[in-house]
């Protein structure tokens, strides 16, 4: 039963967060208002929004390092439109950002399927090149509040059934993905490409199309999370979401998705983001100084992994145990 | 990184079974495309070719090139380090601390150092001791040391240094060569022999080609990779008493984002992330080359951030090349 329980990293990821709430209760109850919780969620929806696409390219064993640089690049396009003609409707604007966010994932994903350059060089590229693009764009100034419309800034925050549309809009987002990862011959291949590349191969499955599939879906969802950011927040400059990138990993690697490819799912990507949330939103109430917030984030992702690599071991003729080990 | 534990080793046919001609080939590609910067820096500005400009031009590169060897080593074993700025960081403010505390230069070089051996070998122990994937621990490990600064510095900086510490960063050795490049050319000369004269630097290969039979032929892999991650460690730290001297202060963003800069570096110096092929000689023309665009586009008053365009476009496109023009070939004799 406890081993089972241990086994399944889903729930034990649902315990963590549960002792984390615990122990912050304990110092500060306050926490785990309902209207709090929905709070926390609300902050970290951008980043579950963004692990989704994240656990899709990883699944096929790539990685998006170039996910925060596509999410400025959508965001400062967006400003830039809404700041150009402030009576753009928003529906167009965002429309506008995810098609960017998935023109600029496709170029990732078109780089890894035609020229099989290694996802990790692509993505370090098109990093650089997305964020240096901003600065041609905007010429280094900051887009701020006040030339945003109203209406541009308002959506993410309007109340919708007591909760802020943005956090509607990730949770439209999660069941999307799940269908997609459920109930589709597409999510299927990701686990497929990612689980043996080259038995999926001989199914009938092409690698490098799910892989660019992969790509396009976290270029669209980066961009869409680019609108949300910079309406959000209510700026938009050439270093939001720096470093962000290395957050979003992190959620895939706290929720169970192997770096490996082929293991994980919706709601471990869910719970990672979730459970970075919530450190990040206690942090503060329980008087621990937020410069700690890095060094805490960095020991729960070794934590992490160090319990996750057990399960993610390949099973497989193994004659020298310790070969596979190191 | 994936790709290095799990598929059957697809063979990189740009190094293997064509041997050292295609690889000088590589290097001579990477030479001509630094002769063309050089060419081009020389024509755009009257200014470039001063010898205290070219000399002072060398900073751009020496630091981040002295972890890119030890980088080189890591990637071409099969794993990656992408704590190293976050090393060079919280070595940085265990200095500034001891200089707080009235340390003298001698004992802060110790510091500086031991700081980055530490942090080396925590990576060292988590990837070999428990086995686990070196890009998801040194992502931990990264925000962990980066953390670790934060804590001490706070929004706090620490100066102060002794001027006797500044030699480090702005000292000159022999008219206009500088410490900093004097030190980098060593290591290039030590890190070349290293990796490609010696059985250590073979068995660095044959890990990074293959793992399981490197073990079975008798190469102690854990061994060798937990001293490369020392080596990274130890490489930060030393970065890390250059650049602090050189800055003279030290914040919780020294060196923020350095780790993508030197895994470029690695990468366009034509080692295969993948792991298994890759020399020096590549690594320094890699870092020659982004050393002068980043000055070239400086003394054009181009933002640093245009220049990151440039090199991410000459990232993808020198590794895309070779292969468009493999494939063209092959079309060809069809």
């Amino acid at each position: 039963m406890m081993a089972k329980f241990l086994k399944n990293r889903e729930l034990l990821l649902v315990g963590a967060i549960g002792v984390l709430l615990a122990l912050i209760t304990w110092r500060f109850p306050p926490f785990v208002a309902p209207a709090n919780l929905a709070r926390v969620y609300n902050d970290t929806s951008i980043l579950i929004i963004l692990a989704l696409g994240q656990m899709a390219v990883i699944l096929t064993r790539c990685i998006d390092l170039s996910m925060a640089a596509n999410l400025a690049l959508s965001g400062m396009v967006a400003a830039m439109l809404n700041a150009a003609s402030p009576g753009l409707p928003i529906p167009l604007v965002i429309l506008a950002a995810v098609a960017l966010g998935t023109v600029l994932g496709m170029i990732n994903g078109a780089l890894v399927w035609k020229l099989d350059i290694p996802p990790i060089v692509v993505t370090l590229g098109t990093l650089t090149i997305y964020r240096g693009l901003i600065f041609l764009l905007s010429d280094g100034k900051w887009i701020n509040a006040h030339q945003m419309s109203d209406a541009f800034k308002a959506l993410p925050r309007d109340a919708l059934l007591g909760f802020p549309v943005l956090s509607w809009l990730s949770l439209v987002m999660i069941a999307l993905v799940f269908l997609l990862m459920s109930r589709t011959a597409l999510g299927r291949a990701f686990y497929a490409v990612g689980g043996n590349p080259h038995a999926a191969v001989y199914t009938g499955i092409d690698v490098g199309r799910t892989r660019f599939s992969a790509y396009c879906l976290s270029g669209a969802l980066a961009g869409l999370s680019g609108y949300l950011w910079v309406s959000r927040y209510a700026v938009a400059y050439v270093d939001i979401a720096a470093g962000f990138e290395l957050d979003i990993i992190a959620a895939c690697v706290i929720g169970g998705i192997s770096i490996a490819g082929g293991i994980g799912t919706v709601a471990g990507a869910v719970l990672g983001a979730l459970f970075l949330g919530v450190i990040k939103n206690a942090l503060p109430v329980i008087n621990i100084s937020p410069f700690a917030q890095m060094a805490i984030s960095g020991t729960v992702i070794i934590i992490a992994v160090a319990v996750n690599a057990r399960a993610e071991r390949r099973k497989g003729r193994v004659i020298l145990r310790k070969a596979e080990a190191v | 990184m994936a790709e290095t534990q799990l598929t059957p080793r697809h063979i990189p046919d740009r190094l293997e079974g064509r041997g050292a001609r295609l690889l000088k080939s590589w290097e001579s590609l990477l030479f001509v495309v630094a002769c063309l910067i050089f060419l081009g820096n020389s024509l755009a500005s009257p200014y470039f070719l001063d010898p205290w400009n070219l000399s002072d031009a060398t900073f751009n590169f020496t630091e981040k090139a002295m972890i890119a060897f030890a980088m080189a080593l890591v990637i071409i074993s099969g794993e990656i380090d992408l704590s190293v700025a976050s090393v060079i960081a919280l070595a940085s403010t265990a200095m500034g601390y001891a200089v707080q505390l009235g340390f003298d230069t001698p004992a802060l070089v110790a510091i500086g150092l031991s700081v980055g051996l530490i942090c080396g070998a925590i990576n060292g122990l988590l990837i070999t001791g428990l086995g686990l994937p070196s890009i998801v621990v040194t992502i931990g490990t990264m925000s962990l040391f980066r953390g670790l600064s934060f804590i001490i510095l706070g929004d706090q900086a620490f100066t102060g240094y002794p001027d006797s510490f500044s030699w480090f960063g702005q000292g000159y050795v022999w008219w206009v060569f500088s410490f900093e490049f004097t030190l980098f050319v060593m290591l290039a000369v030590v890190y070349g022999v290293v990796l490609h004269k010696t059985n250590f630097g073979r068995a660095v290969y044959a890990i990074g080609n293959n793992q399981t039979a490197a073990l079975f032929s008798g190469i102690r892999v854990g061994r060798i990779k937990f001293i490369l991650f020392l080596l990274t460690g130890l490489m930060a730290g030393l970065a890390s008493i250059c650049l602090t001297s050189r800055l003279g202060s030290t914040r919780p963003s020294i060196a923020l984002g350095w780790e993508l800069e030197v895994v470029t570096m690695v990468v366009l110096g034509g080692v295969n992330i993948l792991g298994g092929s890759g020399t020096i000689p590549g690594v320094v023309l890699a870092a020659l080359i982004m050393g002068m665009v980043t000055f070239g586009f400086g003394l054009l008053n181009v933002p640093g951030i245009v220049m990151s365009i440039f090199i991410g476009l000459l990232l993808i496109s020198v590794i895309a090349l070779p292969i468009l023009w493999r494939r063209a070939r092959r079309r060809l004799a069809h």
